[in-house]
Order: C-alpha cells, then sequence, then structure tokens
C-alpha cells in the first residue's frame, strides 16, 4: 500500500521525467524552454519531499527566475537560427541514446549491488528552522564551508564580468576583418 | 516513507535523458538545458544522500548550494557564448562552430 508522500513523489517524478524527455526531443526551442521550466519546478518538488525547503525555494528563484527566463530569452534572440525546420538532432543521434542507455543500465547494476541504498531515512534531530539556521551559519563558519562558499561567489562574479565581456556588442569595422 | 533507492534512481534517469540530450542535441542551446537536467539531477542525489546517510551533517546542502552557484555561472557564459557567436556566425548549431577544429 502505497503512501500520500510515495504517491506524490511518483507523480512528480512521472511529471519531471516525462517533462525532461520533452526538453531533450521537442524540436522547437521555445517548447523545450517550457518544458524545462517544468522539469525543474519538477525537481523543486523533491526537495520539499527531502525536507530541503531552502533549496526548493532557491530553485526557483534561481533556477526558474533566473536561469530559465535567461535561457528563453536567448531563444528570442536567435529564433532565426533554430527555427522548427532545421534538423535538431545530430546524425550520430542512435550512438547518444546508446551510451545514455548504457550509463542508466550499469548506473541500475550497480545500484542492485548497494546495500545501503535499501535504507529508511533517519528521522531529523533538528527542527526545519534550526537546520536552515545551521546550513547558514555553515556556509559562513571559519571551521566549515567558508571557503567553497567564497570561492562560489568569486565564480558567480568572474561569471558576472566574463559574460558582459563576451557578449559585448560588436565593434563595426574592428571585429569584422577577424571575422572574415 | 520514500526509500533512498527511488531518488537515486530517478536522479540517475533524469541524469541519463540530460546525457543523451547533451549528446544528440545539434542546437548549443539545447546542449546547454541538457547540462542544466544534469546539474539538477546531481543536486538531487547531493540532497537525497544527506537526507539519509549524513542527517547531522548539513554538507549535502551546502555543497548543493555551490551547485546552484555554479549553474547559474555556466548558465550566464553559455548564454553569453550563443550570442556572441550567433552575432558573427549567424548559427546557434554546435556542429558548425568549428573554427578551432584542426
Amino acid at each position: 500500500m502505497l503512501s500520500l508522500l510515495q504517491i506524490a513523489f511518483l507523480v512528480a517524478a512521472f511529471l519531471t521525467i516525462v517533462s525532461a524527455i520533452m526538453v531533450v526531443s521537442t524540436p522547437s526551442m521555445v517548447h523545450a524552454a517550457l518544458w524545462l521550466i517544468l522539469t525543474l519546478a519538477g525537481v523543486a518538488v523533491f526537495f520539499v519531499l527531502l525536507n530541503a525547503g531552502f533549496l526548493a525555494v532557491v530553485q526557483i528563484a534561481v533556477y526558474i527566475d533566473a536561469i530559465a527566463i535567461m535561457i528563453i530569452i536567448v531563444v528570442m534572440l536567435t529564433q532565426e537560427a533554430t527555427r522548427q525546420r532545421i534538423r535538431q538532432v545530430s546524425k550520430t543521434w542512435w550512438g547518444a541514446a546508446i551510451a545514455a542507455l548504457i550509463l542508466f543500465a550499469g548506473l541500475i547494476a550497480l545500484f542492485t549491488q548497494t546495500p545501503a541504498l535499501a535504507v529508511d531515512a533517519p528521522t531529523l534531530a533538528m527542527s526545519q528552522e534550526a537546520l536552515l539556521e545551521d546550513l547558514g551559519t555553515a556556509l559562513v563558519d571559519v571551521n566549515r564551508y567558508i571557503i567553497p562558499f567564497e570561492v562560489a561567489s568569486v565564480l558567480l562574479l568572474a561569471a558576472l564580468i566574463g559574460s558582459i565581456m563576451v557578449a559585448w556588442p560588436l565593434v563595426r569595422g574592428k571585429d569584422e576583418e577577424v571575422d572574415a | 516513507m520514500i526509500p533512498l533507492s527511488w531518488y537515486v534512481l530517478f536522479s540517475a534517469a533524469l541524469f541519463c535523458i540530460g546525457l543523451y540530450g547533451a549528446l544528440a542535441r545539434r542546437n548549443a542551446l539545447a546542449i546547454l538545458m541538457a547540462i542544466e537536467l544534469m546539474l539538477n539531477a546531481v543536486n538531487i542525489n547531493l540532497v537525497a544522500f544527506w537526507r539519509y546517510i549524513t542527517p547531522d551533517i548539513i554538507v549535502g546542502q551546502a555543497f548543493a548550494l555551490v551547485v546552484f552557484a555554479v549553474a547559474a555561472s555556466e548558465a550566464a557564459v553559455g548564454l553569453a557564448l550563443i550570442i556572441s557567436i550567433y552575432r558573427r556566425r549567424h548559427t546557434v548549431a554546435a556542429e558548425e562552430i568549428d573554427m578551432l577544429k584542426w
């Protein structure tokens, strides 16, 4: 007998997998980006099921609000080159499908040999608020994860500056001779 | 209660779908979206193992946040590159961007 949580898991998993398959298979880039939003929302459901509410909010704020919208804008900017009539999969797509299937089969074979996967979720020692507070202090605690946190922030700054540099408008005359 | 194997199985499926998309699609934008799928699968794994194996150490969630930052940077730089290439060469097909190929 399935519990309510298990039913929620199965429904969310089904929706997420179906929309992920649509992301990689639909010929229209705009549709792929919209399916991607549904996939990302499905992943947020799993964060909620795993008692990681903060990550679910970050998933929606960063992935759906920022990344997915940015992708849609770029799809619209490059509309001419992404029209549907253009072939969307490469000639060796079957090779990619075989590689993905082999990886999936190998992972399943690995899972069946891992007894640690059969464990049940232990009850959390802390309340949700205490967990969130612990996550916050862990990220700025000198003895814990401040280095990865600072590296991530430097990486974000570098990516910000780098993407502005890369996407800077073309200077007529100067860039064109390089293109030829 | 939901067994850990369900989460691991689900994220393996999501990762493999993303892998197929990254390898098979011609459009650089679609490849970027497939990479986002793969990063999401990894994040689910990180949080699931935190919840089931080490609930006392918050490292799983902390590292998932770092993955979020990396995904945001990757999307920003990748999309800037696509815009720049589109402006110069009027294409977003990965196989036509081959100036560096021997």
